[in-house]
């Protein structure tokens, strides 16, 4: 069996399925190591990358005023148990250009493996991206995943991120997203994460809100088990009349587990707004006692609370 | 005499040494719509808590025995299993759960469209919405009445059922709670909106964790109409089996 075939093979484990890669109309990257394995483009998107010794280099641009129907698909991973992915990505969505990507990493034998993203995206005026990121790790702790991204949302665009890692192990992870929202432009930013075992969890985004009306929403989920870790930091910068920023926090804590979260609000304008609210601890008592009085044993009533903030 | 469904003996509850229930008694037969009326503070919420056995309310002294067994032994969920269940005050939120989830929870063949319509929601339009900060107050209450409805339990507990809700829905929370005793179940029904104690089959009245009054709803209703022992401290008033 081929590099290739192994790694399409295991894709369903992060949600998707190999067939995408045989539809002409759904475009998609698969890129095992520092290998393109398979690539394909439809129109209004440009995909220009290439395989170097040391990382998977490249842009992907959609052209203006092209709205993708299908997502597209960007598929990276290792199928062996060590080694190294690099990615530099450049990702620009022109002016009022719409796309939605769905982006699967995967590491299932990973024992001592490295992955690091550096993505910069740039949102033209009008425009919209929807970025859905879902990683696995394997069972056995041994990743570590460090994505890098810096963002620029234009004037009256729109960015919606979203991070998960709810199954497996998650290894080490430290995520660094930086957005930058130009007047009247929206950026949502959701990350959810179930770390366990000895998993170490480090998550700072920050946006910023420069321009007039724009809005930006950072929305945190963490459930830690055993000896977890987690230090989540979420930043939010308003700096021009009727900007709005919200950042909301919530980590459950179960055995061991120690989490902490850091949000940090900014206001640089009479007319501007951030509001943050954080809870860290166990599982909400009244929710729980809630369920129990329906007939849910505790165990049962946790794994529904849990499962429910993590969907 | 049917024999009682529930049956609180002397039951005395504290608080860092600040008595909220004191000697109580009570009783409740089966499918009786039982009201207990009381001011704010006299111990009504606390009566809930510690008859569902949530953590910290376990009372010093007395018993309660429900449909036979000794309910203070139980852990929650062994209770609810038993056919006793809470409807809160203020009901809990849960991110990600749906109302229809909500509603079918360990019920196997449970019709959540149906329980829906019984308190006066649309199902297509609230099945699929999530229990969470998202719905209004009057919304949470009445799917914590239909999660109630759905568990056909033996002995519900309504805390304040119609708190939240619009003057005018009043009549479709009294509906709930004649269709939960139509059902089979008897009802322990915690307010202070005289229209809804009405509906009941027998009331008490609760001063400084004491029941001070026990008998017909509208005896009842018209003691605590008068305000009598508002201020008082339990002993004044007396205890009262009219």
């Amino acid at each position: 069996m081929t590099e290739r075939d192994t790694f399409i093979r295991l894709l369903p484990m992060v949600g998707a399925e190999p067939e995408i890669l045989n539809d002409e109309r759904i475009a998609h990257v698969v890129g095992h190591g520092h290998r393109i394995v398979s690539r394909r483009s439809v129109p209004g998107l440009d995909l220009n990358l290439d395989e170097t010794p040391d990382a998977i280099v490249g842009r992907m641009t959609v052209r203006a005023g092209v709205q993708l129907a299908r997502p597209v698909h960007l598929c990276f991973g290792l199928a062996h148990p060590t080694g190294r992915q690099n990615i530099h990505l450049d990702l620009v969505v022109e002016e009022r250009a719409a796309v939605s990507v769905l982006s699967h990493c995967l590491f299932p034998v990973a024992q001592a493996a490295q992955h690091r993203m550096r993505a910069t995206v740039h949102i033209g005026p009008g425009a919209s991206l929807t970025y859905r990121e879902g990683h696995y790790h394997g069972p056995h702790g041994g990743m570590q995943v460090v994505p890098q991204a810096s963002v620029m949302v234009g004037k009256g665009a729109r960015y919606q991120s979203d991070f998960s890692l709810l199954s497996g192990s998650v290894g080490e992870l430290t995520i660094d997203y930086a957005v930058e929202v130009e007047e009247d432009g929206v950026a949502e930013l959701t990350a959810k994460l179930f770390g366990h075992g000895t998993d170490r969890i480090t998550l700072k985004e920050a946006v910023v809100l420069k321009g007039a009306r724009s809005r930006g929403l950072i929305k945190t989920r963490v459930v830690l088990a055993d000896e977890a870790c987690a230090e989540i930091t979420g930043v939010t910068e308003a700096h021009e009349r009727g900007a709005r920023g919200h950042v909301d926090c919530l980590e459950i804590v179960q055995g061991r587990a120690q989490a902490s979260a850091i949000p940090i609000v900014r206001v640089c304008h009479p007319e501007a707004k951030v509001t943050h609210e954080a809870a860290i601890g166990s599982v909400d008592k009244k929710g729980l006692e809630t369920l129990m009085a329906r007939g849910l044993a505790p165990e049962q009533a946790i794994e529904l609370i849990v499962s429910g903030i993590l969907r | 005499m049917a024999s009682p469904l529930l049956s609180m003996t002397n039951l005395t509850f504290s608080v860092e040494g600040r008595t909220i229930l004191d000697r109580l008694d009570l009783v409740i037969g089966p499918c009786e719509i039982h009201a207990l009326l009381g001011a704010n503070g006299s111990g009504k919420t606390t009566l809930a808590y510690l008859l569902m056995g949530c953590e910290g309310y376990r009372p010093e002294s007395g018993t309660v025995v429900f449909a036979g067994t000794d309910l203070l032994a139980l852990p929650i969920h062994e209770r609810a299993k038993l056919g006793l269940t809470l409807a809160w005050q203020e009901p809990a939120r849960f991110e990600g759960i749906t109302v229809r989830e909500y509603l079918t929870l360990g019920r196997a063949g449970a019709d959540p469209a149906l329980t829906l319509r019984l308190v006066g929601l649309d199902s297509d339009r609230y099945l699929d919405r999530l229990v969470d900060k998202t719905l209004s107050g009057g919304e949470r209450h009445r799917i914590e009445l239909a999660s109630v409805l759905a568990m056909k339990p033996k002995l519900a507990i309504l805390d304040e059922p119609a708190a939240g809700i619009d003057m005018l829905s009043i009549h479709q929370i009294i509906e709930v709670i004649r269709t939960l005793k139509a059902q089979g179940s008897a009802v322990l029904l915690i307010t202070h909106q005289e229209e809804v104690a009405t509906i009941a089959d027998a009331a008490s009245q609760l001063c400084n964790g004491r029941i001070v009054c026990t008998g017909n709803p509208a005896l009842v209703i018209e003691r605590f109409r008068g305000r009598a022992c508002v201020r008082c401290d339990g002993e004044r008033c007396g205890y009262d089996r009219t």
